[in-house]
């Protein structure tokens, strides 16, 4: 009997329930709340998964910060092309609310705006300096501080977009009161880093940014991880917050998930989320008055040549971090972020703000004979049609075909399968698509956003552009109730 | 293949819109992407897609019938020379059986397919619309409910009718409320009962001494009239793929086993039967009532309605509670049918449409009891 104690709790995946006996009476990890078991999502796994270990420092020759990413945010620009820049000097200033600027991530010269339709702000690009200078904010004496001081002095250092909320999976607004503010621990998304290595070595600086938000809100700071695969202390035994652990396919890893099964967010309420990366950021703010945007990203994807984490910066440019370090130069897409939810960038684009991820698989622009009969080579699909389907711990090497036509809605039930909240996915979709507004709030549009959502498309028989159908019933719900 | 691609790249230009054959663009896709899967990549959203499409799925559909299709052909064949008294054995005669079989049933494949098949591309090619894929499976269907003697003009007035008035009026794969091959079936068998019910159907070219009447019709009397065997492996008279269980079974789990087919719509079906039947045992009021309910199962198309029929997605509930409700609702009025009312000796078709115009209802009932949820919560 206790052999068989000892070999679960060596195994978390034989017996959870008895490894978590073990971990609580042994490992003194108390504050677990019980696993939450999600079966539905699937899991993606592909070539090119990033390696531990062995993390270049590279320098960001330019380093952009790209509006778009700020949803629905309009920003004032308060810098020009020439302007010199130091790391923490404010870029932008939201016009409705004048407290939140975006910082600059590097210290240089502003070398180019670029704008798009409409005069639309795209990017603003830095050449970053040899050696960063930092403004000094003051470190923050977190505990002593109260909620409204705390916020401006984040608002002040203009990190301030670090901190998102639901629903419409935008910017927080200064003044509001969360339900919660949560962090998701582990990322499960399609070759995503591994948190755990995204914070290692900065355990002590995510600690000070928990305590942080501990103190922004008077809403409890969730924390997921994930009940097998996270490993870090840091994570497992943080303090001043609920840990809740998960187990599941992708997308249990996104927040939104975790939110719905801890606390859905009501119609009237928001919730606030960071990402763990974020939290280390928001505690360098604290603990050295610094705004320090410097961040773990991983390099994954099949065409590049040498899957692997380098230590850069938010926003830092592609050429920069991969070092022209393709496979084949031709045919390729770069995204930044995962296969899911990223966006396409160019070669010499930049990262996205928020993104920790860069991807890079090849194009798929080819006629395929009989494709949807014989396919040529291995795809991952969530119905078992293929015989690769049946192995499984296949790694599948993608590209972007789409892989048939768009379609009507026909097949049922694969929706359902990947996404794991107690939602009716079609039914959503189709009052978004003939915008009844007080349907699809009946539905549970404050909850979901498009990430939530990635994986329906991907298994989508009819290919439908299901995050672009819920991102624009998000847009009309946001200009029903905020604008 | 490389020609050919070739030559799809070269001709494309001139079938987009605009181009010198622009009105046949519809056409042209249909039979390109058919041939070749579009070189389309994603430009939104997700980057990466996964590999099912409606063709796959379609053809899987059609694969998981394949069993119930071929041994329909042999049985049709098995039933004559049955009733003409020669190779009485199953064993004997394989190869005649099956060319006769195949001599009456290709023939109806071939008039659904194309029947079907041109108005959808006439209607597509005149609204623009790319052709959809729903069809090749309605056209399978079709035949496979029809018993072997149907005149082939009737099939195609069936098919005609059914593409029209039950999907392409409401716009399409995807949209029609019922199953189009059981509208083809129903429409027959109010039109033309002759032709679709009796004893005189079932059996092709049968010399008029011979009774042929079904087991379904046989049970009125207590009795299927055949042994349980028989009535498994489907060595009996019927709708040209109802026959066999067994083949039916080996599709059903080839459409769960990949995924395509929705089990819960399978199993409540025939739970739903079960307890119907099991209800008619407990009351027994007259011999049919008496009948242990496990004959339900093996007689009539309870079985192909359940698996190919019910589990339409486009008609059935689409939610996973609803679908469970769908398929009892569907399985106890199929016996109900079966039981209460000789002159519609099965009860399965019926029972089919019935649940295809409850589904949305069921539906909204399961969507509002979610809804419900939310705003107790709030």
């Amino acid at each position: 009997m206790r052999f068989y104690l000892y070999f679960c709790a060596a195994k978390p995946r034989v017996c959870p329930q008895a490894y978590r006996l073990m971990a609580r009476s042994f490992l003194s990890i108390e504050n677990m709340a019980s696993t939450i078991k999600l079966r539905k999502g699937f899991d993606i796994k592909l070539q090119g998964q990033a390696k531990q270990g062995n993390c270049a420092v590279l320098h960001a020759q330019t380093v952009a910060v790209n509006p778009p990413a700020f949803r629905y945010s309009k920003f004032k620009l308060l810098v020009e092309v020439g302007s010199e820049v130091q790391a923490g000097t404010p870029l932008l200033c939201d016009k409705k609310y004048p407290s939140i600027t975006v910082a600059s991530p590097v210290s240089g010269e502003v070398v180019a705006v670029h704008r798009g339709d409409r005069r639309v702000l795209q990017e603003i690009v830095i050449l970053a300096d040899k050696d960063q200078k930092y403004l000094d904010f003051g470190r923050l004496p977190v505990d002593l501080m109260d909620a409204e001081t705390l916020r401006f002095a984040v608002q002040q250092a203009g990190l301030w977009p670090l901190i998102r909320r639901r629903p419409f999976d935008c910017v927080a607004l200064p003044d509001e009161n969360p339900v919660g503010i949560f962090v998701s621990g582990f990322d499960s998304a399609p070759l995503a880093p591994s948190v755990d290595y995204l914070i290692n070595g900065q355990e002590q600086a995510f600690q000070a940014g928990l305590n942080l938000l501990k103190r922004i809100s008077q809403a409890p700071v969730h924390l997921g991880v994930h009940a097998t695969q996270t490993r870090s202390i840091a994570l497992l035994k943080a303090e001043n917050v609920q840990v809740h652990r998960f187990e599941g396919a992708h997308p249990t890893g996104n927040v939104g998930i975790q939110m719905h099964h801890i606390r859905p967010v009501n119609k009237g309420e928001a919730a606030w989320y960071v990402h763990p990366a974020d939290v280390v950021v928001l505690g360098r703010l604290a603990l050295t008055g610094r705004c320090d945007l410097r961040r773990r990203i991983a390099l994954t994807g099949s065409e590049i040549k040498e899957p692997r984490y380098v230590d850069a910066v938010a926003g830092a440019s592609v050429q920069s971090i991969t070092a022209g370090e393709f496979k084949d130069r031709s045919g390729i897409r770069i995204i930044s972020g995962n296969v899911l939810t990223g966006s396409k960038v160019d070669n010499d684009g930049h990262l996205g703000y928020y993104d920790h991820q860069l991807t890079v698989i090849p194009e798929g622009n080819d006629l395929e004979f009989l494709g949807w009969l014989l396919p040529s080579y291995p795809r991952p699909d969530i119905s078992r049609s293929f015989f690769s389907g049946w192995l499984k711990n296949r790694v599948y090497k993608v590209n972007t075909n789409t892989h048939g036509e768009e379609r009507a809605f026909v097949v049922t039930g694969q929706y359902e399968q990947v996404l794991p909240m107690d939602i009716h996915p079609t039914y959503l979709l189709k009052s978004i698509m003939y915008q009844d507004i007080e349907e699809m709030e009946q539905l549970g549009i404050y909850e979901v956003s498009e990430e939530d959502f990635a994986l329906c498309e991907f298994v989508c028989t009819s290919k439908i552009p299901v995050q672009k159908i819920i991102r624009e019933g998000l847009d009309l719900m946001y200009e029903d109730s905020m604008a | 293949m490389k020609f050919l691609k070739d030559r799809i790249l070269g001709w494309r230009p001139q079938f987009q819109k605009g181009g010198k054959y622009g009105r046949f663009h519809t056409v042209f896709d249909g039979f390109s992407t058919f041939l070749f899967t579009p070189d389309t990549v994603t430009t939104q959203g997700s980057h990466i897609r996964g590999g099912m499409d409606l063709k796959r799925t379609m053809f899987f559909v059609i694969l998981a019938m394949l069993p119930a299709f071929i041994f329909g052909m042999f049985n049709v064949g098995h039933q004559h020379y049955l009733s003409v008294g020669e190779f009485t054995a199953v064993g004997e005669g394989i190869l005649e059986k099956f060319l006769f079989g195949a001599l009456k049933v290709l023939p109806i494949v071939v008039v659904a397919y194309g029947v079907g098949l041109g108005i959808e591309f006439f209607i597509a090619s005149r609204k623009g619309h790319s052709i959809n894929e729903g069809y090749l499976v309605s056209g399978l269907l079709i035949p496979l409910v029809m018993p072997p003697d149907i005149p082939l003009w009737m099939v195609g007035l069936a098919s005609a009718f059914a593409v029209i008035f039950a999907k392409e009026v409401f716009g399409g794969t995807g949209m029609n409320v019922l199953n189009v091959a059981l509208t083809a079936r129903v429409f027959l068998f109010f039109a033309y009962p002759t032709f679709m019910s009796g004893d005189m159907v079932w059996i092709a070219d049968k010399p008029d001494t011979y009774s042929g009447a079904t087991a379904l019709a046989n049970s009125i009397k207590g009795n299927p009239g055949f042994c349980t065997t028989d009535m498994f492996l489907g060595f009996i008279p019927g709708s040209i793929g109802e026959t066999s269980k067994l083949a039916i079974l080996i599709g059903a789990a080839f459409l769960i086993f990949t995924g395509i087919g929705s089990a819960s719509v399978m199993i409540s079906v025939l739970i739903g039967a079960g307890i119907m039947g099991l209800i008619f045992n407990a009351i027994a009021l007259n011999d049919f009532m008496r009948l242990p309910f496990l004959n339900h199962y093996l007689m009539g198309g309870l079985m192909f309605g359940a698996v190919f029929m019910a589990t339409d997605p486009v008609t059935a509930a689409q939610t996973e509670r609803g679908k469970w409700i769908y398929g009892l609702l569907i399985g106890m009025m199929a016996v109900m049918i079966r039981v209460f009312n000789p002159a519609y000796p099965e009860g399965i078709m019926l029972a089919i449409l019935f649940g295809n115009v409850m589904a949305p209802l069921i539906d909204h009932f399961v969507v509002q009891s979610n809804i419900k949820k939310r705003l107790a919560r709030a």
